[in-house]
């Protein structure tokens, strides 16, 4: 059982909260309600990719050149950059956290999409660690996502469970 | 057609202080030329992906020049990165695309399409120019002034193929570990903080 739902302002405070200067990223369906939360963010700068295999080789020159970049893309575009991930971020250790769009999953196991049936299978063959966030409840994993890739200079995923809330009406707040 | 070595001697002659992120078949030339290797990356253990290392490095130092040595082989495997770098539109990022319309490093075998035309795709993409140099005069007598105008700009060298007979890849434990020692020293000298560990399947 789930309780509440993701925000995408939530997860932009914790990547502002690590210091995250670029958000490397192909949108899917699961992620795609962050994109506008992270335009009203100004210490962050979207990097829109053609093809999700660009992703990693793109953030590993921005961290070559001093910044600190994420990445997120969807599972299916994970399998396509298998060879980035091999390559240029298990091959140099690469201390990238990247947000993969869980696409499928249902919390239940069985799933018609096979993009959520191999995407774990896929992280445990190629000894990726991840987190799994399915509600604001589970953003204490996004640190210990960036502790641990710090910490191994290897990738760490954040598997994203859930389509994010769409974003909230400016007026809300000022109703309470 | 213009040889390897001398479209390397020519670049380098031009690149002052500049990143050089290298793949395929240049990256021979280029390292033995290269004055910087402190600011050179040869991306061959990741092909296609020279580009889009080349990007990162651009958006992220903003300040200094980087020059992709890119191959046509290379380049078709990741031609999207072409858009990626347009709509993002780096003004120190110079993509040059060695076009020789051969796989040289598996002995010679022809690229799908041979005749493409990559300045007017990257022009189509959206880069600022892009130039065409068949021999080797007019690429020494343009690139200056090509290197002082705004990126992302795609220079193609048509080179005379060289198909690697055998052994074309060097695959040693040393030769695969270059490229994360490569990547810790460019880091250093850009960032001036030598605080990128060991990790990962080399180091």
């Amino acid at each position: 059982m789930i309780n509440g739902v993701l925000h995408p302002k939530s997860v932009v405070a914790q990547l502002v909260q690590q210091g995250v200067t670029h958000y490397v990223t192909l949108p899917d369906s699961e992620t795609a309600n962050m994109y506008e939360a992270l335009i009203a963010e100004p210490s962050i700068k979207i990097v829109p990719v053609a093809r999700e295999g660009e992703a990693i080789p793109v953030a590993v020159g921005l961290f070559v050149a001093g910044q600190n970049p994420v990445i997120s893309i969807q599972n299916a575009g994970l399998f396509e950059a298998g060879d980035a991930l091999r390559g240029l971020a298990l091959g140099i250790g690469f201390p990238l956290v990247m947000f993969i769009g869980y696409r499928g999953h249902n919390r239940h196991g069985d799933t018609p999409d096979s993009a959520a049936t191999f995407l774990e299978p896929y992280l445990h063959m190629w000894r990726v660690d991840y987190y799994i966030v399915e509600s604001d409840d589970d953003l204490d994993r996004v640190p210990l996502a960036f502790d641990l890739a710090k910490k191994s200079n290897l990738p760490v995923a954040v598997a994203i469970g859930t389509e994010y809330a769409e974003p909230e009406p400016a007026t809300q707040g000022a109703a309470r | 057609m213009i040889s390897y070595a001398d479209a390397c001697r020519v670049i380098n002659d031009s690149r002052g202080d500049a990143v050089g992120i290298t793949t395929m078949t240049q990256t021979k030339y280029w390292n033995q030329l290269s004055g910087e290797p402190d600011l050179d990356v040869s991306v061959n253990n990741a092909m296609s992906k020279a580009s889009s290392v080349a990007l990162g490095v651009a958006l992220g130092d903003s300040e200094r020049k980087v020059l992709c040595l890119d191959s046509d082989g290379s380049l078709l495997m990741n031609l999207g990165s072409l858009a990626t770098i347009a709509g993002m539109a780096p003004e120190n990022l110079y993509h040059f695309v060695f076009n020789n319309g051969i796989y040289a490093i598996t002995g010679g075998q022809p690229v799908p399409a041979p005749g493409v035309e990559y300045t007017k795709v990257a022009l189509g993409c959206g880069y600022k120019s892009a130039h065409r140099f068949e021999d080797i005069e007019s690429l020494d007598t343009a690139l200056p002034s090509i290197l002082e105008s705004p990126g992302p700009v795609l220079i193609e060298i048509i080179v005379k193929g060289e198909p690697a007979l055998a052994g074309g890849v060097d695959q040693t434990w040393e030769s695969n570990a270059r490229l994360p020692i490569q990547l810790r020293a460019l880091r250093a000298r850009l960032t001036g903080n030598d605080n990128w560990g060991p990790g990962g399947y080399y180091l």
